[in-house]
C-alpha cells in the first residue's frame, strides 16, 4: 500500500468514502510516523494515541452508515493554544503545568463535529510569542527542511512552528494554528506549506488562550491550497460565545478553486521593497507577479505609506494586551504555584518561575506602556497609527484593488540558536515585517509556497485581501500553486 | 524615552514578576532596545486621527439577561493548585 500519510486531505477524504482504507488505518499510519519522528522533530508535546484510535473507530462507523462529516476520519494536529477537554493545554508554557481544561474550544468542537480525528497537541512558542518556536517550554521544533548539503538544524518559524513542521513532515494531514503578527504565515513560508490567517472575527477565539485579543485569529496550516480551504470551512463559524465573531455565513471555499483570476486587480505595494532585502526574495516576488499577470490579472503598483510603522505599533499594542491577558496566571486558579511568604510574593514567585524570558519581556513592555504617565505617549499613539495603517488598505481597496501580493517573509528559515537573532529581540521581531500589517488592519492574509532559494529552502508569497473575502485569496493562491508546483522536504529523520 | 534599573524593578513589581538584580539589569537593556525601536512612531502626524478601538466595525453583541450557565463548581476548581470544598486556597491575606 502507498504511504497513507502522503495523501492530502482531499485525497484521503475520497479514499475514505470509497472505503479504500479505514479511518483507523489512516490514523495508525500517522501515529506510527509520529512515534518514529517526534524524538527528532519535536513537533508534538502530547500524542493522544488512545483518543485518536477511538475517534477513528467512530469515524469508520459513521462512514459505514453514510453519515460522514466534511472531515470524517482526517487526522489533525492541534496547536497547544486550543483548549481540548481533558487533554494537555498549556500554550507550551511552564505556568500552565498540568492544565487539562474541562471544556473544548469552539474551533476544535467544530472540527470534531465534522468528523476529524485528534492526533495530539502541537509545539509552539510560549503563549504564541516568538518567530522561531524557540521560546517553547518544551524546546525548539526542528524544521523538516535542511539546506542542500547541510546537516544544520533550522527553525520552522513561529509561533505555530509545531503545526508547520508536523504538516510538512507528514505527521498530520493538517493542523490548527493561530496568528497574532504572522504566526501562521511565517512558519508556513519556512516549511513549504499553505497557511491562512482569516479576517478578524471569521474564526471564534473562544477557548483559545489569549495573547493579544484584538489581533489573535486562528486558521489552518495545510499541505496545499485545497486542504487549507477545506479546513477553514470547518474551523470558521458564527459563535455567540465570542463577541467579536462576525455574523456572516461561512462559504464553501473549495468551490472557488480553479476559477480564473482574469480581470482581477492585484496591488504591488512599493513600501514592501525593503533596503537590503535578499535578491532571491525580490526575484520570487517578480515570479509571482508574472504568474498572476499570465493568468489574466491586472498588476498595479500601490502605496501603503504607513507600512514601516506597523511593526513598532504592534510592539506596543500586542504587549499591552498580553500584559493584561496574562495577568490571570497567578498560581491561584490553575497551573503552577510557587510558594511565597505572603500572597503577593506567591504571585511574583509563580510568575517568575512560570514564564519564559520572551513572555516576561513582553509583559514588562506592556505593563510599562500602559502605566500612569506613559499611556498617551505609547499606547494611544500606537492605536492612532493603527487607524492610519488600516486606512492605507481601505484606500487601495476603494480604488478597486482586489488583492495585494507581497513576499511572506524577508528570508528563508534560519538556524536554531542563531546568534544574530537571539542577541537582539528586535531582529527576531523583523521576521514579521510583511505579515504584521495584516493583523493590525484585521484583514485576511495567506502564505503560499512559491519556490526554493539557492540553498534549497522554501520561500512563500503572501496574498492580502479585503475583509471576509477569503475566497479571493484561495482563488489566486491556487493559481500561484498551479504555476509554482508543490514542495516537500527530503526525508532525513 | 528610556528606562533605568529602578523603573524596571517598579514595572516588575506592577507586573507581579519577581526579578533578581541580574534579571533587572539584563531587562533594562532589552527594554531600552525595544523602546528605542518604537520611538519612530513619534514621527507620524496623528493630528485629528481617532485611536482604533475595534478593527472590524460592528455593534457589540448582546444577549438576554438570563442565567444560561453555572453549577460547575467542580469544573472551575478542578485545575487549581490548592482547593478545599470548592474554594480556592491562597496564603493568608488579612491578619
Amino acid at each position: 500500500m502507498t504511504d497513507l500519510t502522503k495523501l492530502t486531505i482531499a485525497e484521503a477524504r475520497s479514499k475514505l468514502k470509497s472505503r479504500e482504507f479505514s479511518a483507523l488505518e489512516l490514523t495508525e499510519a500517522y501515529l506510527g510516523a509520529i512515534d518514529a519522528a517526534n524524538g527528532v522533530i519535536n513537533a508534538y508535546v502530547t500524542v493522544t494515541h488512545d483518543k485518536a484510535r477511538d475517534m477513528a473507530k467512530a469515524s469508520d462507523a459513521r462512514l459505514a452508515s453514510g453519515q460522514a462529516g466534511a472531515l470524517e476520519g482526517i487526522p489533525l494536529g492541534i496547536k497547544d493554544l486550543f483548549a481540548t477537554e481533558g487533554v494537555h493545554t498549556q500554550a507550551c508554557s511552564h505556568v500552565l503545568d498540568g492544565f487539562k481544561p474541562r471544556y473544548e474550544s469552539t474551533v476544535t468542537s467544530n472540527l470534531w463535529a465534522d468528523g476529524a480525528v485528534m492526533l495530539g497537541k502541537l509545539n509552539m512558542d510560549e503563549f504564541a510569542m516568538g518567530s522561531s518556536n524557540e521560546t517553547s517550554y518544551y524546546g525548539p521544533v526542528v524544521n523538516p527542511w535542511r539546506a542542500n548539503g547541510s546537516n544544520a538544524k533550522l527553525v520552522p518559524g513561529g509561533s505555530s512552528g509545531g503545526s508547520a513542521a508536523a504538516v510538512s513532515a507528514f505527521l498530520c494531514a493538517g493542523a490548527t494554528a493561530t496568528d497574532t503578527g504572522g504566526s501562521i504565515r511565517q512558519p508556513a513560508a519556512f516549511t513549504g506549506t499553505v497557511g491562512i490567517k482569516p479576517t478578524y472575527g471569521r474564526v471564534s477565539r473562544w477557548g483559545v488562550a489569549a495573547f493579544a485579543s484584538s489581533l489573535d485569529q486562528a486558521g489552518p496550516i495545510a499541505r496545499d491550497v485545497r486542504d487549507a480551504a477545506i479546513m477553514l470551512r470547518s474551523m470558521a463559524s458564527v459563535d455567540a460565545k465570542d463577541t467579536t465573531s462576525v455574523d456572516i455565513p461561512v462559504p464553501d471555499y473549495e468551490a472557488v478553486l480553479g476559477k480564473s483570476v482574469k480581470g482581477m486587480k492585484i496591488g504591488i505595494p512599493k513600501e514592501y521593497r525593503l533596503d537590503g532585502m535578499p535578491a532571491e526574495i525580490e526575484a520570487l516576488w517578480q515570479k509571482g507577479i508574472a504568474w498572476l499577470r499570465d493568468a489574466g490579472a491586472e498588476i498595479v503598483e500601490i502605496s501603503l505609506p504607513h507600512t514601516k510603522y506597523a511593526l513598532p505599533a504592534y510592539y506596543i499594542v500586542a504587549p499591552a494586551e498580553a500584559s493584561s491577558n496574562l495577568a490571570r496566571y497567578d498560581g491561584v486558579r490553575y497551573g503552577l504555584r510557587v510558594p511565597g511568604k505572603d500572597i503577593v510574593e506567591m504571585y511574583e514567585n509563580t510568575r517568575a518561575a512560570g514564564f519564559g524570558r520572551e513572555v516576561k519581556r513582553r509583559i514588562m513592555i506592556g505593563t510599562y506602556v500602559l502605566s500612569a504617565g506613559y499611556y498617551d505617549a505609547y499606547y494611544l499613539q500606537a492605536q492612532k497609527v493603527r487607524t492610519l495603517i488600516k486606512r492605507d488598505f481601505e484606500t487601495v481597496f476603494a480604488d478597486g484593488v482586489d488583492l495585494i501580493l507581497t513576499p511572506a517573509t524577508p528570508s528563508a528559515a534560519f538556524g536554531i540558536a542563531d546568534q544574530d537573532m537571539n542577541s537582539d529581540p528586535v531582529k527576531m521581531y523583523l521576521n514579521d515585517i510583511f505579515t504584521v500589517t495584516v493583523n493590525m488592519a484585521g484583514l485576511p492574509g495567506l502564505s503560499v509556497p512559491a519556490g526554493l532559494d539557492s540553498r534549497g529552502l522554501p520561500l512563500g508569497l503572501q496574498l492580502i485581501g479585503r475583509p471576509f473575502e477569503e475566497e479571493t485569496l484561495f482563488q489566486a493562491a491556487h493559481v500561484i500553486e498551479q504555476a509554482a508546483g508543490r514542495f516537500e522536504p527530503q526525508k532525513w529523520w | 524615552m528610556s528606562v533605568d534599573i529602578s523603573t524596571v524593578k517598579r514595572v516588575a513589581r506592577l507586573a507581579r514578576i519577581a526579578v533578581s538584580d541580574d534579571d533587572a539589569e539584563r531587562m533594562t537593556g532589552e527594554l531600552n532596545t525595544i523602546l528605542g525601536f518604537v520611538e519612530q512612531l513619534n514621527e507620524v502626524d496623528v493630528t485629528g486621527v481617532e485611536p482604533m478601538t475595534s478593527v472590524t466595525p460592528m455593534a457589540m453583541k448582546k444577549r438576554e439577561d438570563l442565567v444560561t450557565d453555572g453549577d460547575k463548581a467542580d469544573d472551575i476548581v478542578a485545575n487549581a493548585p490548592a482547593t478545599e470544598e470548592n474554594f480556592f486556597l491562597v496564603p493568608k491575606v488579612v491578619e
